[in-house]
């Protein structure tokens, strides 16, 4: 063992990259954001660097520069595609990394939710998870016509609250459709005629506040078992959701000391929610900027901002300098409690390559990170046994 | 004058969860490894094939209280497959089939939209419509529809997510680098529909894709579903595959299409069809009925018989005699999520008249089932095969077939190998692809180019 425990590395796609004028840099393929090959390029190029999965983003309305409303800007990339959708496309032409496509579960009916990632699943031969997110927008409710969400100033409303109550319910019950066939169903045994041991489907029974949902799933239970979960947290409510339901939780962290508090926090949740044993990571966000020479970093922040007409503000730390000073911070982070990071890389066609081609390789010297992919399943890179499933006999 | 030869479409249907797939065969793989999809798709690519089409089920049936078990069982996620075998295809259309009750336009509209992006405008969208309380309960909304009443929810369904596909038009992304616009207009996408079963409006976050809808399938039978057919689709998945029934539903809603300011070729019937090849004919009429009989086993007969009786004959012999007893007529049908139970509509008249065929042709139950039941639509040597659906399609019985093999996901490989080439000797199937979009292949306008506009928008 290396005295220096691994650490694990995720990518966050979306757009051109997550600075708002990523898409002029002359390396940013804006008119191609609609195509398979993109997104397949900028998988590849992840997968390259061994990276343990990548995030697509996704929502249920236009990209926007108010978290809460819409914008009638035009000079920003809007328009995208379905990220579980994209996960799938990609799957067949990756072998090892991870595909977490977003979903957005507030509108959605976890029965399709559930079904859909298992086959994401199934077509990547394990290494499918899900990134849930509520929506608070209430122009995005009018989308679908089934509800109203009122109008809020800030995500620390008691709507939020209940957005979250009604997301831990709605992964529950995409839980339990995964578990609703056990491994060994489908029997195909001739002399009976029976395909399956239908005593090996179990009706999940879910009766919740918001739904009900009777099961089992009409997908047997992927190749995981459970997929993974994996949640976006900046402060408690959504970190009770991580601590009750997720895998993976994405934090915000300021610097060491404040990871620190986020990761005591969330353990603690964790043990409210009786899951002091089962493994969670929690993951630091940070958005990257990387070259080389600190100078250039930051002096391509500061003229995409110029091209914004904005500095750019993110929910994450933004971090401008080369891969050995991140892959300092990463640890300075790691010691505080993190066990991994998402990477949100500014400009995708510069950033990207800097991280797998740059972070990955100072990491790997520092013998923080693989030198080749140690397991053909997600839940296997990340550390997380294929979990037994809920309704089989003991 | 003679006629020019009108060019044969052709489909793969992935075998489904109904007794015509015959898993018990040493060759039957698996019905959920994508690997199984992968194959049934390329090979369905090999041969040309206009497309793939994948069907849906969002509950597992009963019967009896109890999930049936003798067919096979379970089935991935038709949009996710669908866009993973985007990738390990070129050219061959995509269609699945989605619900209209159970789930929303502005999503099923966003997943159609991405799918047709990213496949390079391959997508279909069989449009079917449901309404029992049984499947409901695998969903938030839950509930159900009025029977009168889900027509009307996929018409409006379908034109809303019309709408959707229409409020981007193809022009508003820049993607400028040196002034900085990416959108021409703040305003993409949007829309605004107010109406008996959906108000909604704001902004359709997927810009128009290549085929700037996806080709709309429809699969009704009843007089509402062949007129919503007439008015908003593409095409129909129908159940007529035999030559005089293919050719009266061919006629009846062909004639339906001037109302609604539309011409002859704006929609193709294509039925679902069966097939048994053998090296001669007398070989294939052999193996059609082996498979017969390896898609009715006695526990299938017995549970078949159930969907007439209503009734639990489980203690009958499937080799012996048809029950004594009348079928059960009550509104609590034994049988949960299962279109064709509703076919019975007058089950003491189907009883009478089957008892009286099985006391004059000797039969047991079993034999009753698999002589009642459907014969595979082609059988015989490929040359007959071949014959037989080319003048099919030259009579107008059809515009080409769904073809859907009993084995996973071999089924479609000697067909592929020795019927295509001889439709192609015959001058009446492509040899090569020569569009890129699924409607390319099945001959149809790109809705900007489309004459005229349509009923459902």
């Amino acid at each position: 063992m290396s005295p220096s425990s691994p650490l694990h590395l995720a990518v966050a796609l979306d757009g051109t990259g997550w600075h708002p004028a990523s898409w002029r840099e002359p390396v940013a393929r804006p008119r191609e954001l609609f195509t398979a090959a993109y997104w397949a390029d900028l998988v590849a190029e992840a997968e390259r660097g061994l990276l343990d999965f990548v995030t697509f983003e996704d929502g249920l309305g236009l990209q926007s520069s108010h978290h809460l409303a819409p914008d009638d800007r035009t000079d920003q990339v809007r328009g995208r595609v379905d990220a579980v959708l994209l996960a799938a496309r990609i799957a067949p032409l990756t072998r090892h990394i991870g595909l977490v496509p977003t979903a957005v579960v507030t509108h959605t009916e976890p029965f399709h939710l559930s079904k859909a990632i298992a086959t994401l699943d199934y077509v990547s031969t394990g290494r499918a998870g899900v990134r849930v997110q509520i929506t608070a927008r209430p122009h995005e409710a009018d989308h679908f016509g089934r509800r109203t969400i009122p109008r809020i100033e800030a995500y620390d409303s008691p709507v939020v609250t209940d957005l979250f109550d009604e997301a831990a319910d709605y992964v529950e019950v995409v839980r339990r459709l995964w578990d609703s066939w056990e491994d060994d169903a489908e029997i195909r045994d001739a002399a009976t005629g029976r395909f399956i041991d239908r005593d090996k489907l179990h009706y999940i029974d879910f009766e919740g506040r918001h739904f009900s949902v009777k099961g089992p799933s009409i997908t047997p239970r992927p190749p995981q078992g459970q997929p993974l979960v994996t949640a976006l947290a900046h402060q408690t409510v959504p970190y009770r959701l991580v601590a009750r339901q997720a895998d993976v939780g994405y934090v915000t962290p300021r610097d060491a000391e404040h990871a620190r508090e986020i990761v005591a926090e969330i353990r603690a949740e964790q043990g409210t929610a009786g899951r002091a044993q089962e493994p969670l990571h929690v993951f630091g966000d940070l958005v990257v900027f990387l070259d080389d020479d600190p100078a250039a970093a930051t002096a391509r922040r500061e003229r995409l901002d110029e091209a914004a007409g904005e500095p750019y503000e993110s929910d994450a730390r933004i971090f401008a300098g080369t891969p050995a000073q991140l892959a300092d911070l990463l640890q300075e982070l790691q010691a505080a409690g993190l066990t991994g990071f998402r990477l949100r890389p500014a400009v995708l066609g510069h950033d990207l390559p800097a991280i797998t081609r740059g972070l990955v390789p100072e990491l790997q010297r520092r013998d923080a990170f693989r030198q080749a992919y140690e397991a053909d399943t997600l839940r296997g890179l990340l550390g997380l046994a294929r979990p037994a499933n809920r309704y089989a006999a003991a | 004058m003679t006629k020019p030869l009108k060019q044969i479409h052709l489909a793969a249907h992935f075998p489904g969860v109904n007794n015509t797939t015959v898993w018990s065969d040493p060759e039957a793989g698996s019905h959920i490894e994508f690997s199984s999809f992968a194959h049934f798709a390329r090979t369905a690519e090999r041969a040309k094939f206009d497309f793939l089409f994948l069907a849906e089920g969002l509950r597992l049936r009963e019967q009896g209280g109890k999930i049936y078990d003798l067919d096979v069982v379970g089935r991935p996620d038709t949009f996710t497959v669908l866009a993973a075998l985007a990738a390990v295809t070129e050219h061959l259309g995509l269609t699945g089939t989605i619900n209209s009750t159970f789930n929303e336009p502005y999503e099923v509209a966003r997943q159609f939209a991405s799918l047709d992006h990213l496949s390079g405008g391959r997508s279909a969208w069989n449009v079917v419509t449901s309404w029992d309380a049984f499947t409901g309960e695998n969903f938030r909304r839950g509930g159900f529809l009025p029977q009168d009443e889900r027509y009307s929810r996929a018409k409006e369904f379908l034109a809303t997510a019309t709408e959707l596909f229409d409020s981007w038009h193809g022009d508003e992304i820049v993607a400028d680098q040196e002034t900085g616009t990416f959108l021409r207009d703040a305003k993409a996408g949007a829309f605004v529909h107010t109406g008996q079963h959906f108000d909604i409006h704001g902004q359709f976050n997927v810009p128009r894709s290549p085929q700037g809808r996806p080709v709309i399938f429809q699969a009704g039978d009843s007089e509402e579903g062949r007129e919503f057919a007439a008015s908003a689709a593409d095409a129909i998945f129908s159940r007529y595959a035999a030559l005089k029934e293919g050719q009266a539903f061919y006629t009846d809603v062909k004639n339906r299409l001037a109302k609604h300011g539309r011409g002859h070729g704006d929609l193709l019937i294509l039925p679902a069809a069966t097939f048994a090849l053998g090296d001669t004919d007398a070989e294939a009429e052999e193996l059609a009925k082996e498979v017969r009989r390896q898609q009715v086993s006695g526990a299938t007969a017995l549970k078949h018989l159930e969907f007439v009786w209503n009734r639990d004959l489980s203690s009958y012999d499937p080799e012996g005699p048809l029950p004594d007893i009348d079928p059960d007529v009550s509104d609590n049908h034994i049988s949960k999520g299962r279109a064709q139970v509703r076919m019975y509509r007058d089950p003491l008249a189907i009883a009478r008249e089957w008892r009286e065929l099985a006391a004059a042709n000797k039969w047991s139950i079993r034999d009753l089932v698999i002589n009642t039941g459907n014969r595979q639509t082609f059988v015989g040597s490929p040359e007959t095969v071949a014959r037989t659906i080319n003048e099919y399609v030259q009579a107008d019985a059809s515009d080409g077939f769904i073809l859907v093999p009993h084995i996973t996901p071999t089924g479609l490989d000697t067909f592929a190998d020795k019927v295509v080439p001889l439709l192609q000797e015959q001058g009446v199937f492509r040899t090569e692809y020569e569009g890129t979009t699924l409607r390319d292949h099945l001959g149809l306008a790109h809705p900007d180019h489309a004459r005229g506009e349509r009923a459902a928008s």
